[in-house]
């Protein structure tokens, strides 16, 4: 890639977030605008898929909410994130962990890293 | 000053805003364009600004234009323009000229380029038809255009009817995309959206011919 892209690209990274890979739970803080006023929204979930690339990369976080499925889609470098806390490790297999869709309880464990 | 320059594309990334508002951008590599020929009423017919972009090998240059160039004291660029003069700033011949000194951030402008060539490509590709059934008795008929015109009446074909031909590498011009940023260092800017052709190819940056009234305003409300 050009180097004025790269240079662009890197200049929008953030440097402050903690690495975390797919398969971790997350907890994501979002700033959350509602007419003039912002706060901090809290989404919790396992990451099911990193889509990587400089300052484009994007994450989703899936969980389970009143057994309704939820996923959310972040750019990992966006300034509206306020921080993310990782809160455990899995040990995974795949990229993507779309297969966790089709399942649900106890089917739909994770191996803890270790 | 001028009223545009020669740049050429570099490729496509994404900028975010304060508010984490993310925006498609492309990156030209703009100017510096060096004033090649001054023309005026009295001597040309029209006011305009000649100027070249880029490096080309001087064994490459016709003697023509080698002597159209030596005239101006002036290495032949790869790409040579005329662009009208806007606002005020004296050119000389020789003179180069930066991006900052013809465009600043939030200026609306219009991006001229090559597009990206098709071929001779058929009616699907080039105008979007949904072509033929694959079953039902569809039979030697499946990427077609169907009819193109009535019996007798007319008796010929109407113009301007879509058919096959060659679609792209044409010189396309989109109008009104934003200035985002400026890079001095590298000789580049940043506009908002896409830019017709590859990466890599010549484009031509002008400030906006209709500017958009609403995203003025909008973009006073930012500064």
């Amino acid at each position: 890639m050009n180097t004025v892209i790269q240079k662009l690209e890197e200049r929008a990274l953030r440097k402050d977030l903690p690495e975390f890979r797919v398969g971790d739970g997350v907890r994501v803080h979002v700033k959350v605008v509602e007419g003039d006023k912002e706060r901090i929204q809290v989404f919790e979930g396992t990451v099911i898929k990193i889509n990587r690339g400089s300052s484009r990369t994007m994450f989703t976080v899936r969980k389970v909410s009143y057994g309704v499925g939820v996923e959310r889609i972040f750019p990992l470098h966006s300034q509206r994130i306020d921080k993310i806390q990782v809160l455990t490790k899995s040990k995974v297999r795949r990229a993507r962990l779309y297969y966790l869709r089709s399942r649900s309880g106890k089917a739909a464990r994770l191996d803890t890293a270790g | 000053m001028l009223n545009g320059l020669i740049g050429k594309k570099i490729g496509m990334t994404q900028v975010a805003d304060r508010s984490g508002q993310v925006r498609a951008a492309t990156v030209i590599s703009l100017g510096p364009c060096v004033v090649s020929q001054l023309k005026t009423a009295p001597t040309d017919g029209y006011d305009a600004i000649q100027v070249t972009f880029g490096k080309k090998k001087l064994s490459r240059v016709s003697k023509a234009l080698r002597g159209h160039f030596a005239k101006a004291s002036v290495a032949a660029g790869a790409k040579t323009r005329e662009f009208v003069r806007r606002g005020e700033g004296e050119l000389t011949l020789g003179q180069p000229i930066a991006a900052g000194d013809v465009f600043k951030v939030g200026d609306q402008v219009d991006v001229e380029g090559v597009s990206k060539g098709h071929g001779y490509a058929g009616v699907i590709k080039r105008h979007h038809f949904s072509g033929f059934p694959g079953t039902h008795g569809t039979h030697e008929y499946f990427r077609h255009g169907g009819s193109i015109g009535n019996r007798s009446y007319p008796g010929r074909v109407r113009k301007g009817l879509r058919m096959a031909g060659q679609m792209g590498n044409e010189c396309v011009t989109v109008l009104n995309l934003e200035v985002i940023e400026l890079l001095a260092d590298d000789n580049a800017v940043v506009v908002s959206g896409a830019v017709p052709g590859a990466a890599g190819g010549f484009v031509v940056v002008t400030h906006a011919a209709r500017p958009r009234r609403k995203a003025m305003t909008k973009v006073a409300a930012n500064a």
